[in-house]
């Protein structure tokens, strides 16, 4: 079985976000990019499904500017076998993405595709399930858990009312939650041993999709911001506030 | 054109946030149809026919409809799509999976949990968990759009009468089977809709301790939330979970315990009208977002606030 596991380069999820004065986005220069947090549980569950013993090779690939190769050298540095970096300009939306990604499913012939379940950036929510509908493929979103059977996957998703559990048959599209498993750190020997694993390089417009964007982005600013509260000495106190300063009790 | 929600049920009784998503539609365009699809959902089709905003209800019924499995929802809301100018849902789980399911197929970049119409085409979303808003317009000729239930007020839920007419189903995708759902069921008010909302995090320590939670919970008639910290080290299930990749919660009251308040669980709470923290780090970024903090060891202080209460008398119905 082979899995490809497709990560997204974004802001560090430890950063404090800063729009860009001129409202046209956040700064993102000189900023700390890190691997979308739930993509990092992607490749994960992909890397332990081949010490398993159930998944011959594990494809990483991101889409995104050059320094997306950092991204996918990370994956490969936790266990990725190879990887592929399909270069683009500007912003890409989901759907244009979930385009990028079935062209390299239709060349790879992978068995899963895996993903985080959002990106922490654009907090979309989109790509997986925009692929499993291309490819006319099963989809199993905000996966907690994954269980290999016979050429079929049970998988446990996280839902609003609590927890759900689908069969999908291979090939399948699982979107990753945060609670599938705990990612590995690299060790400094992997990352060494990842600079000599392959990164296949193509260009967004070798693969013949229009990228353009369909969602003119018209504006950025701050959120409105909280007026400062106040610290109050004892739960005495805060109970009486509550009751008759924010009358909420 | 107009402007086809899907109804979200459970094939008895509509859930509560297709109200907040027929508000929004309604500030779309005027002309709202539903689209409800399930198994044996009369009951369900009824109730969304009585919602005054909505001017049609079409009804799609069949056994493979009853577990709301996005690859057999996706191809019948496509083919109704022809008729409308735009798709919504709700950006709860139901929705952010069926959505883009749909919005593929008919070629459209979605628009993922708006917190406000500012016009047919335009729309305001949060990005960056909440710490940025952007103001994006589609060129779609179709727009496919989720909403932040919270964003908007529920609509009326009686004194409409929409015709319901009834529609052929499509094909059963075979591949995705359903299995089981495991709903946990409590008296508490749900969480995304709770007028007070108590929360624990890592500082509970424990699962046994998020009793504490639950008592001041009852004593409020709250609904209970958890960070991620405290879902993860097992305390209490994933459906409490509030922030980024959970809820998004608009209490009127939300009293956050031993819960630092990293940005991804400000992103599900900070909207909240009252926000009251409880931690014995002086320094925990929750205190930046609180009305009333109080720094104190929450074994103590939640004890306290119970009895505190108990005094108040005011036990809320």
């Amino acid at each position: 079985m082979k899995i490809l596991v497709a990560v997204k380069r974004v802001i560090d999820y430890n950063v404090q976000i800063r729009v860009k004065e001129d409202n046209t986005g956040v700064v993102t220069d000189n900023v700390k990019m890190s691997t979308n947090p739930p993509d990092d549980n992607a490749i994960e569950e992909a890397v332990k499904i081949k010490e398993a013993g159930k998944a011959t090779e594990v494809v990483a690939v991101s889409i995104g500017e050059e320094k997306a190769q950092e991204t996918v050298r990370k994956a490969l540095a936790v266990g990725a076998d190879r990887g592929i970096l399909v270069k683009t300009d500007g912003v890409i939306e989901p759907l244009a993405v979930s385009k990028l990604l079935q062209k390299i499913v239709e060349k790879e012939k992978p068995d899963l595709v895996f993903m985080g379940k959002q990106a922490i950036d654009d907090d979309c929510n989109q790509t997986g399930q925009m692929l499993s509908a291309l490819l006319n493929w099963p989809q199993a979103t905000f996966a907690s858990k994954i269980e290999i059977k016979d050429g079929k996957l049970e998988v446990t998703r996280e839902i609003d009312e609590g927890l759900e559990t689908i069969e999908i048959n291979v090939p399948a599209i699982v979107t990753c939650d945060l609670r599938l498993n705990e990612p590995r750190y690299a060790s400094l020997p992997n990352i060494m041993k990842a600079k000599k694993k392959p990164i296949e390089q193509l260009n967004a417009s070798d693969l013949g999709v229009d990228i353009t964007p369909r969602i003119e982005q018209v504006k950025v600013e701050e959120p409105p911001k909280r007026k400062a509260g106040i610290k109050v000495s004892s739960v005495a106190e805060l109970v009486q506030k509550l009751k008759n300063e924010a009358k909420v009790i | 054109m107009s402007v086809l929600l899907i109804a979200e049920h459970n094939n008895k009784e509509l859930r509560p946030f297709t109200l907040n998503a027929s508000t929004a539609a309604s500030q779309i365009d005027n002309d709202v149809h539903a689209v409800i699809i399930g198994h044996n959902c009369d009951e369900a089709a009824k109730a969304l026919s009585e919602l005054p905003l909505i001017k049609k209800v079409i009804q799609v019924e069949a056994a493979h409809y009853e577990n709301f499995v996005a690859e057999n929802f996706a191809p019948v809301i496509v083919k109704l799509a022809e008729n409308y100018s735009h798709v919504i849902s709700s950006a709860n789980t139901f929705g952010k999976n069926l959505m883009p399911r749909i919005a593929a197929a008919l070629d459209t970049s979605q628009i993922s949990d708006i917190i406000k119409v500012i016009a047919p085409d335009t729309f305001l979303r949060p990005i960056y968990a909440g710490n940025a808003f952007a103001t994006v317009k589609s060129k779609d000729t179709k727009k496919c759009v989720t909403i932040r239930p919270t964003s908007f007020d529920p609509c009326e839920s009686s004194g409409g009468s929409a015709p319901i007419e009834k529609t052929d189903p499509g094909e059963e995708f075979v591949k995705t089977k359903f299995i089981k759902r495991e709903e946990v069921k409590s008296d508490r008010p749900e969480l995304g809709t709770a007028r007070v909302v108590v929360s624990g995090g890592r500082g509970m320590q424990s699962g046994d301790n998020f009793k504490l939670i639950s008592s001041l919970a009852d004593k409020l008639n709250a609904a209970i939330g958890a960070s991620r910290a405290a879902v993860d080290a097992g305390y209490i299930s994933n459906d409490h979970q509030v922030g980024q990749t959970g809820k998004v919660v608009v209490p009127d009251l939300y009293i956050a315990v031993g819960i630092s308040g990293a940005i991804q669980h400000l992103a599900g709470m900070k909207e909240s009208k009252v926000i009251v923290a409880i931690n014995k780090d002086g320094e925990a970024p929750i205190f930046s977002v609180a009305d009333y903090g109080l720094e104190a060891d929450l074994f103590e202080a939640v004890p306290q606030f119970l009895e505190e209460l108990n005094k108040l008398n005011t036990i809320q119905k």
